[in-house]
């Protein structure tokens, strides 16, 4: 995958799966949007593969977005927008599971940045998606709103038991929810369940070291590490790679796997 | 009331209920310029149309299509903004199209009915064409009003959801150039744009939602035509900019009152 005649992504190979959460993390410039963007169809690699179920119902939560002023729409007509009619009987129950009830007759305009990510949230999940794809869905919302977010996030794949997909820039906040999680720079610089990833070299090389734990909430500024950009280290040296990690027995279904190649 | 009075008046009275509908997208979408682009073009339509000796109507539609055409090619390079590229296009085809039309002998084209509009010179036969573009153009917008909105909101978001987003493009695109060409004869190349703006601009206040803004556009364009034609039969002052001008003080007037 390359921008610009500069390569940005290259030898990606990843699965995912139901009920299981996967965190995308990486500095500013790493290849997560564009990985994410190939995923969903929004973009097409240079080569490589994605295979992905067919029909494959997918929920999207792209970076906070933003409506046009003068365009008149409330929080339900933005929600409805996803489907056909008969979503509108999931309407009620949606909103309430993401906690936007209140704001259901509210224009879109006057939402704050964590109550509009709810709002996207819910109109994700209104289609019952098999994948949850969120670009950091924590993207201006503040600190307390943003652990509620995950939890959010969290407690939606319990009840719905769909795979999720996720961007972040920080992963202490998501740390717990995580099953795993791939720090991507762009190759893949290691992967494995959170609380080895934030051990790896790799990681403590790209995000400094901080103690993962007792740091629920920290932020990083990410500028430290663009003396690392075209620093090709070979994925397998990374010990974590995610065909190793214990597969979790009771895959809801496996044809909801969704694989993903890119060889630059 | 006199026949061609009544003529103009059901001939801007259509114009105003596809400007209405069709318009809001404008807004919505930020494509001013591009509706612009299109219009501009039709001169070069016009010209088509003498030079060929085809229907004017044919040509203007073949016109803006081709320009339609040629910018959604150009939007692959990435070197020139897409105002910029509009404002090239726009320009070349308004002069080529006037060129053109210099060439044209036999025939004596009135450039400036085609430039600023001649509803006076409505025929009936004319009615009947803009009576079937009116209901083609209100036909599939409502086919596709749905999706349509959906990509206005968030075209990624709607791709994703599963919208064809260059099919409804395309159509859209093809609805304005039915109206560029329906509306010539109405305000001329020039003032098309505005009929689809400033209503829509002037609905936004009174709308909660989307369907609401598009009939209020409708409304305040019926206002604008109704006001514009009396206007300019009272004073004899041209019909297309009375239009235009009336629903610019439409627009004012609702500015003024804005809670």
């Amino acid at each position: 995958m390359s921008f610009n005649k500069k390569q940005i992504l290259h030898d990606i190979s990843l699965e995912l799966q139901a009920d299981k959460i996967l965190t995308l993390i990486g500095p500013n410039g790493a290849g997560k949007s564009s990985l994410v963007r190939i995923l969903l169809g929004l973009q097409t690699p240079d080569c490589g593969v994605v295979k992905v179920k067919p029909n494959l119902r997918i929920g999207y939560v792209p970076q906070k977005i933003h409506v046009d002023a003068l365009m008149p729409l409330t929080v339900e007509r933005f929600i409805l927008l996803a489907g056909n009619r008969n979503i509108k009987n999931r309407l009620e129950s949606v909103l309430a599971t993401t906690g936007i009830s209140h704001l259901k007759d509210q224009s879109v305009q006057q939402l704050s940045g964590g109550e509009f990510q709810r709002v996207l949230l819910a109109r994700a999940v209104i289609n019952q998606p098999e994948l949850l794809v969120l670009d950091e869905p924590a993207q201006g919302v503040d600190v307390i709103g943003q652990g509620e977010l995950y939890e959010l996030i969290a407690h939606l794949k319990e009840t719905h038991g769909f795979g999720v997909l996720m961007i972040s820039h920080d992963l202490h906040l998501v740390m717990q929810k995580t099953d795993q999680v791939l720090c991507l720079n762009q190759h893949i610089c290691c992967s494995g369940q959170p609380e080895d990833v934030s051990q790896h070299p790799e990681y403590l090389r790209l995000f400094g070291n901080i103690p993962a734990e007792g740091l629920a909430v920290y932020t990083h500024h990410h500028n430290h590490c663009h003396d690392l950009h075209g620093d090709v280290v070979d994925g397998s040296d990374c010990g974590h790679d995610e065909h190793n990690s214990p597969v979790n027995k009771n895959e809801i279904n496996t044809s909801d796997e969704n694989k993903d190649h890119i060889h630059g | 009331m006199d026949d061609f009075l009544i003529r103009a008046l059901l001939a801007g009275l259509a114009v105003a209920l596809i400007a209405g509908p069709l318009g809001v997208f404008i807004v919505w979408r930020r494509l001013a310029y591009f509706g612009d682009t299109l219009s501009h073009s039709a001169i070069l339509g016009v010209a088509l149309g003498f030079l060929l000796s085809i229907n004017i109507n044919i040509g203007i539609l073949i016109s803006s299509l081709a320009v339609a055409g040629l910018l959604i090619l150009s939007q692959h390079q990435k070197q020139l903004g897409s105002d910029t590229m509009l404002g090239i296009m726009a320009h070349t085809a308004l002069s080529l199209g006037l060129i053109l039309i210099s060439f044209v002998h036999g025939v004596k084209v009135d450039i400036n009915a085609w430039l600023f509009g001649d509803i006076l010179s409505v025929t009936w036969q004319d009615l009947w064409i803009i009576a079937g573009g009116v209901v083609l153009v209100l036909g599939l917008l409502a086919f596709i009003w749905k999706p349509l909105l959906s990509l206005t909101v968030h075209e990624e978001l709607a791709r994703v959801e599963g919208v064809n987003v260059s099919l409804i493009s395309a159509i859209y695109t093809l609805l304005i150039a039915i109206l560029v060409a329906i509306a010539m004869k109405i305000v001329g190349a020039l003032l098309i744009t505005s009929l689809l703006i400033i209503p829509a601009a002037t609905a936004r206040q009174f709308s909660k939602t989307p369907e609401q803004m598009a009939v209020m556009a409708v409304i305040v364009g019926i206002f604008s035509v109704v006001l514009g034609l009396g206007v300019s039969f009272l004073w004899d002052t041209p019909a297309g900019p009375s239009i235009v001008v009336s629903a610019s003080g439409l627009f004012l007037l609702s500015q003024v009152f804005k809670r």
